[in-house]
């Protein structure tokens, strides 16, 4: 296992807040990784910082086996590169069909010539990756008229389409069902057997159930990391979620 | 174009020669083309008529391309007219020259001696440029005498512009509201550039006597305006068939993508910029290529026709005719130009209201604005809205029509 | 009426009497020369009007304005002088004391004193004499322009000789300044005139500087300078002199180069024509120029036609004889120091120019203030282009004209213009965010395409009711001048009138921002519509008070652009996109962003039109060209939104 991800002393602040400090972080492959953290914590902020989003102040973002560095490539280039978002909201082409979501999103040249003017039928691969997300009798319809759990099954098919190496995730449980985490759950822990998946979410219940090594984010900084149970029974870490006394009345 | 995997074929994945829209338009265009040659043999349709038609066409190719870069692509151009007039500067500099240089060597070979380049290329300075003051034959000119020089240049010089352009506002992500109203700034630019009398281009003078092909003669203008429409028909046709073409497939998908997300596109991994600086660039070039073809019709080109308000019009059209639709543009163009022709031309009859009389060479406009404010509000899709209807297509959800955030509040709402 | 002014006049000379008109100073003074008077020569006659001149009698320049203006008489009977005109058959007569009227005489007892033109000048002359050294300054004053108009070497001693006197400080110094002028350009002295030359060059005005360069006026001369010649400087052909024009000058000077024109050659072919040929080749080989003096030359060789001089000829030519520009003045020193003293003067002048730019500029902004804040507050706080914008600040201008219709008075109309065009600009725009703007929101590309529909309308209707031709909108009189600072620098009232409007605007946009409610809210909702919505602040409210305050302001802006501008139902479209241009270039959302946006482009536009001063159109071209760059640079624009959602 050699760390696929390696984020060392990065600094972002928006008008002298700061949102990341000094933060350092490193995600093997495989692995599935959980971020968690209460609110502001920065975990949109390094999901923005790794794909290329915003720029980090200081710091490096170093990718891969040739350590390329993130943070001077362009969004599409980092996508290209093998990392892939999963947005919180569910973010699909609702006037699209489920097939052309994943049309588009199936790894396959980007240069506009080349998607102008070679045009091999992928539907069969297409197909398969809506299978895996349990979208294959929905593969006409318009993504627009999905419900919110599939929107977010079809969201997480476009990321695997991609064939990425790294899967960001962020909050991929909010808003579905029961039985629709459990389905989720077993799609991202399915996924991280092959390749490093790090999930950012702040339902405890949704990360013990993932099973994995977890890095507590505070105020921009890692607060601990290890197992679930580990980083629970971390003073600190109950410190920021419950509250200290004097924070309590606030 | 193989589809046996799936059950049903969806929209885009349909071949070409399967799509209604693309069989009615092109049956639409041949029924035109052939009915009214055959009523113009028979003289039943006047010249002028023709050449309307013959405009109108181009409009609607001009229509074609800014559906393809706002409607599918969201980048609201307010600058591709300015295109459509450039390339009826290009081909228009050959028309005059070409045309200027055979009445020059006519009369030159009146003379005793032989003429003498020199002689020509002088006599040609003094007959084009004297109307701003100089024979002094400018370097823009250089190559005017070039037919397939100056049809590329139609095409290319627009793409140029629009490939600088777009590179330096794409690459900036200059988006939304702010991209619109640098197009306009730049359109704009151009007019006033023109409006001068050195920019070399005869000022506010323009071009004129365009309708005179060189060589033609002989031709009357009855046959020369059922060449014209043909050329402008079989022009739009391919264009549509191409404009279909694109706009299917992955790469269509892509445009629509950039349209509704652009950040979701990117981070797919593709280079949004491209994209739009390819579409940006291609539709500038279409634009240029439908001038090429419409100014010869005209007759005349000046920089009045380069003004912003020209672009405007052309969303306008798009609007009213449906964007997001190739059909729709086409048809928006078409009905929205020829019913300004017929009201301000005097071809509606006046409205008496008794103490008023509306007269429509006054108030098209006022109707036209009006039009405009209510399709914007109340039918987003407008008249393509009716094909819908007519198809029993259930009504959608409000569809995305276009990037509804400008950059500007855009980025804190998407993800 | 004839008999009752008759009537009158003889009460009149009742009334004063003969013998009191007969015996005043002038009249005696006139007396005693009465004969050199009556029948001039202009060899005899200064010491007469240097002893008139000495008299120092108060009525003294009446009577030689009148003399010299052919309205003096002399009564036969007593060989008196009066002032008057023929009126019919008889003279009414006026007291060369006082004007008065002192009786009527009959036609055939007066003669008409009637000078000519030399003696006539000497006359003027005198009189100046007497007008400098008037008690009241505005004859002094209009002596002094008189003088300034047509400066003649004759009235340097009396312009002299009444500095003294002259207690007036400004007028002394105007005195000065045209003692000085004459003395450039008539002084004897050479040592008196560089004394003035070098006065001159501490001036900037119009007068110093065409004294200065008239005695710097030059002569083009061909050939070596003759003796004692002032040479200016050498002229090369092609740099300081077009080449066609210095072959012209050699040409009058009798050195011409006899060369062949093209019309003159091919004339000379035609005549040479034999038999389809000419000198043995084939008239139609002769279509290209190097074929056609080719057969020319041919002609040359066999001497019926004078050979093409060497293409060198004209250089040599032209090297072998200097063009020299030459002073008029004789005097070196004077003309050096003439040179030094304008140097000077311009480098002065250049710095004016560059503040009365700068003035220029000051203006334009505040117009580009005026017209842009309205947008940049609606732009701001609700995120969307109002492309009807521009034709809001028509609306304005309209209320001014149809105000200035109804209230006759200028001044009066415009103090109900102003807040009129707020109110009526602002219910329209508040009408338009009612009607359309909030059935469009958070789409700002439909509401751009909307409002360009309503401006489309509201063009086309103000069209069809005030008709396509320009509407005045007179500024009052005490707007209509311009605060001059000297010859160079000026500024009119109606510029610096806009200046404190859109300083007022200024202030109070600042202050409702900054201090009410109602700012808080606006801020609010700028900077987060979705979090000042969470804390109860009505974004409905807020866009219409905006829209309504924004859309007023474009109004007032319509009535001040107006009085300077021509008001047409097009007027509008000429502002939008500068205005959106200084919105975009200052940063979204911010007052002073709008600020620094206006007096960049402002100062932007002056600075290139300075540059290329002949085309304003092409300094509006490079200027969008540079917005265009500079966005690249800057895209949040000079004074950015902050915020994280801003990057």
């Amino acid at each position: 296992m050699s760390a696929l991800l390696e984020v060392s002393g990065v600094t972002k602040s928006f008008d002298g807040f700061k949102a990341i400090d000094n933060l350092s972080l490193s995600v093997n492959e495989p692995e599935l990784r959980a971020i968690i953290g209460p609110n502001g914590a920065g975990k949109t902020t390094f999901m923005d910082l790794v794909t290329g989003k915003t720029r980090p102040d200081s710091g490096t973002i170093r990718y891969g086996e040739l350590s390329r560095d993130l943070t001077a490539m362009s969004e599409a280039q980092i996508a290209r590169a093998g990392i892939g978002r999963k947005f919180q909201k569910p973010t699909v082409f609702e006037d699209q069909t489920v097939l052309e979501n994943l049309t588009m999103a199936l790894a396959a040249p980007r240069n506009p010539l080349n998607v102008l003017l070679r045009r091999p039928d992928r539907s069969a691969r297409a197909a398969a990756v809506a299978e895996e997300v349990g979208l294959e009798k929905d593969l006409n319809k318009r993504a627009g008229i999905l419900s919110h759990g599939q929107k977010q099954w079809l969201e997480i098919g476009m990321l695997l389409a991609q064939e990425p190496r790294l899967l960001l995730v962020d909050e991929p449980a909010a808003g579905m069902t029961t039985a629709e985490r459990e389905r989720t759950t077993a799609m991202l822990v399915e996924a991280a057997k092959t390749r490093a998946v790090v999930v950012i979410e702040h339902d405890m219940e949704f990360v013990r159930r993932l099973k994995c090594r977890v890095t507590v984010l505070h105020e921009g900084r890692s607060l601990a990391e290890g197992s679930l149970d580990h980083v629970c029974a971390d003073p600190r870490v109950i410190d920021v979620y419950l509250g200290r006394p004097e924070e309590a009345d606030a | 174009m193989s589809v046996e995997s799936l059950d049903i074929a969806p929209r885009a994945r349909r071949p070409l020669a399967a799509r209604t829209d693309v069989i009615a338009m092109m049956l639409g265009l041949a029924t035109l083309t052939v009915c009214v040659t055959l009523l113009a043999q028979m003289g039943l349709v006047s010249v002028s008529f023709v050449k309307l038609l013959g405009k109108t066409l181009c409009l609607c190719l001009a229509a074609l391309a800014l559906d393809l870069v706002w409607g599918f692509t969201g980048i609201l151009s307010l600058g591709h007219f300015a295109f459509f007039g450039i390339g009826g500067y290009a081909i228009g500099m050959w028309l005059m020259w070409d045309r200027t240089e055979a009445i020059v060597a006519a009369s030159l070979a009146q003379s005793t001696l032989p003429p003498t380049p020199f002689e020509i290329r002088e006599a040609i300075g003094t007959q084009i440029f004297g109307v701003v003051g100089t024979s002094e034959i400018p370097w823009l000119w250089a190559y005017a005498g070039s037919l397939p020089l100056q049809l590329a240049f139609a095409v290319l010089v627009p793409g140029l512009i629009a490939g600088i352009f777009g590179w330096l506002a794409f690459r900036s992500r200059v988006a939304g509201v702010y991209l619109s109203i640098l197009t306009q700034a730049g359109t704009l630019a151009l007019s006033l550039w023109l409006f001068q009398n050195d920019s070399g281009l005869r000022g506010n003078n323009g071009l004129s006597g365009l309708q005179n092909i060189p060589g033609l003669t002989d031709v009357p203008q009855s046959v020369i305006s059922i060449w014209f429409l043909w050329a402008s028909a079989i022009a739009l046709a391919l264009s549509y068939l191409g404009a279909s073409w694109t706009v299917s497939g992955r790469f269509g998908s892509v445009l629509r993508g950039i349209r509704d997300n652009e950040a979701r596109v990117r981070f797919l991994g593709y280079e949004v910029e491209h994209y739009k600086l390819a579409v940006f660039t291609g539709t500038a070039m279409l634009c240029g290529l439908a001038g090429a073809l419409y100014y010869p019709q005209a007759g005349i080109v000046n920089p009045a026709e380069i003004a912003p308000i020209a672009s405007i019009y052309l969303v306008v059209w798009v609007a009213i005719g449906g964007r997001g639709r190739l059909y729709g543009a086409v048809i928006g163009a078409a009905v929205v130009s020829l019913a300004s022709s017929w009201f301000t031309g005097g071809g509606a009859p006046d409205i008496e209201l008794g103490f008023y009389t509306i007269k429509w060479t006054d108030w098209w406009l006022v109707l036209l604005g009006l039009s405009f404010v209510l399709v914007t509000l109340y039918a987003p899709k407008g008249l393509g809205g009716l094909v819908d209807i007519y198809t029993h297509k259930r009504a959608r959800r409000r569809e995305d029509l276009g990037p509804d955030q400008g950059s500007l509040r855009g980025e804190e709402e998407q993800p | 009426m004839r008999r009752l002014s008759l009537a009158l006049t003889f009460l009149l000379s009742l009334l004063c009497g003969p013998g009191f008109a007969q015996s005043g100073p002038v009249q005696t003074a006139l007396q005693a020369h009465a004969e050199q008077i009556a029948d001039p020569s202009r060899r005899t006659i200064q010491p007469v009007l240097d002893d008139l001149a000495a008299s120092g009698a108060a009525g003294m320049p009446r009577f030689l304005e009148a003399w010299a203006d052919k309205r003096a008489l002399r009564r036969d009977s007593d060989g008196l002088f009066f002032l008057g005109e023929r009126d019919g058959d008889s003279y009414p007569l006026l007291s060369v004391e006082d004007g008065s009227a002192v009786g009527t005489a009959l036609r055939d007892d007066i003669t008409e004193l009637k000078p000519n033109a030399g003696v006539r000048r000497l006359i003027a002359t005198a009189l100046v004499q007497f007008q400098l050294n008037d008690p009241d300054p505005d004859r002094r004053l209009a002596a002094l322009d008189a003088l300034t108009r047509n400066p003649t070497p004759d009235l340097l001693a009396p312009l002299r000789a009444s500095i003294e006197n002259e207690e007036n400080r400004t007028i002394r110094a105007r005195k000065e300044a045209l003692d000085r002028l004459i003395t450039i350009r008539f002084g004897t002295d050479p040592a008196r005139r560089i004394e003035a030359i070098e006065w001159m060059a501490a001036r900037i005005s119009l007068e110093a500087r065409a004294a200065l360069n008239n005695v710097l006026t030059t002569d083009t001369i061909v050939g070596p300078a003759p003796d004692g010649a002032n040479v200016a400087r050498v002229l090369t052909p092609g740099e300081d002199i077009p080449e066609a024009d210095a072959l012209a000058l050699l040409a009058e000077a009798g050195l011409e180069v006899a060369t062949v024109s093209r019309a003159a050659r091919d004339a000379a072919l035609v005549d040479a024509i034999d038999g389809g040929r000419i000198a043995g080749r084939p008239i139609a080989t002769l279509d290209t120029e190097a074929a056609r003096w080719d057969a020319y030359d041919a002609l040359a060789e066999a001497g019926t036609v004078p050979p093409r001089p060497a293409e060198t000829a004209i250089a040599e030519l032209l090297a072998a004889t200097p063009i020299l520009a030459v002073y008029d003045e004789p005097d070196p020193a004077v003309t050096a120091a003439a040179e030094t003293a304008l140097a000077e003067i311009e480098a002065r002048v250049a710095r004016a120019e560059a503040a009365d730019l700068a003035l220029d500029a000051l203006s334009l902004a505040s117009i580009y203030f005026l017209a842009a804040i309205g947008l940049a507050i609606t732009f701001g706080v609700m995120g969307v282009i109002n492309m009807a914008h521009g034709e809001f600040i028509m609306i304005g201008a309209y209320t001014g004209y149809v105000v200035q219709s109804i209230v006759p008075d200028y001044t009066l109309s415009l103090v109900v213009a102003l807040p009129l065009a707020f109110v009526v600009a602002g219910a329209a725009g508040v009408a338009l965010e009612r009607l359309v703007i909030r059935h469009l929101a958070h789409r700002p590309l439909e509401t751009l395409l909307a409002t360009f529909g309503i401006s489309i309308m509201l063009q086309q209707i103000f069209k069809n009711i005030f008709g396509t031709q320009a509407v005045p909108l007179t500024s009052p009189d005490w707007l209509a001048g311009a605060w001059v600072l000297n010859d160079v620098v000026g500024i009119s009232y109606i510029r610096i009138a806009i200046f404190v409007l859109a300083a007022i605007f200024l202030a109070v946009l600042v202050y409702i921002l900054r201090r009410t409610r109602l700012g808080l809210e606006v801020r609010a909702v700028t900077q987060n519509p979705g979090m000042a919505a969470s804390l109860g602040v009505d974004p409905d409210k807020v866009g219409m008070a905006t829209f309504a305050l924004g859309s007023g302001i474009a109004g007032v802006a319509g009535v001040a652009i107006g009085l300077f501008a021509q008001v047409t139902s097009e007027m509008g479209s000429a502002y939008i996109v500068q205005s959106f241009m200084t919105v975009v270039v200052g940063g979204v959302g911010s007052v002073f962003g709008t600020l620094a946006g206006a007096g960049m482009i402002g100062g932007l536009q002056k600075g290139i039109e300075w540059l290329n001063p002949s085309n304003t159109l092409a300094a509006q071209t490079y200027m969008i060209l540079f917005i265009i760059l500079f966005i690249q640079v800057r895209p949040r624009g000079i004074v950015p939104q902050k915020g994280r959602f801003a990057a």
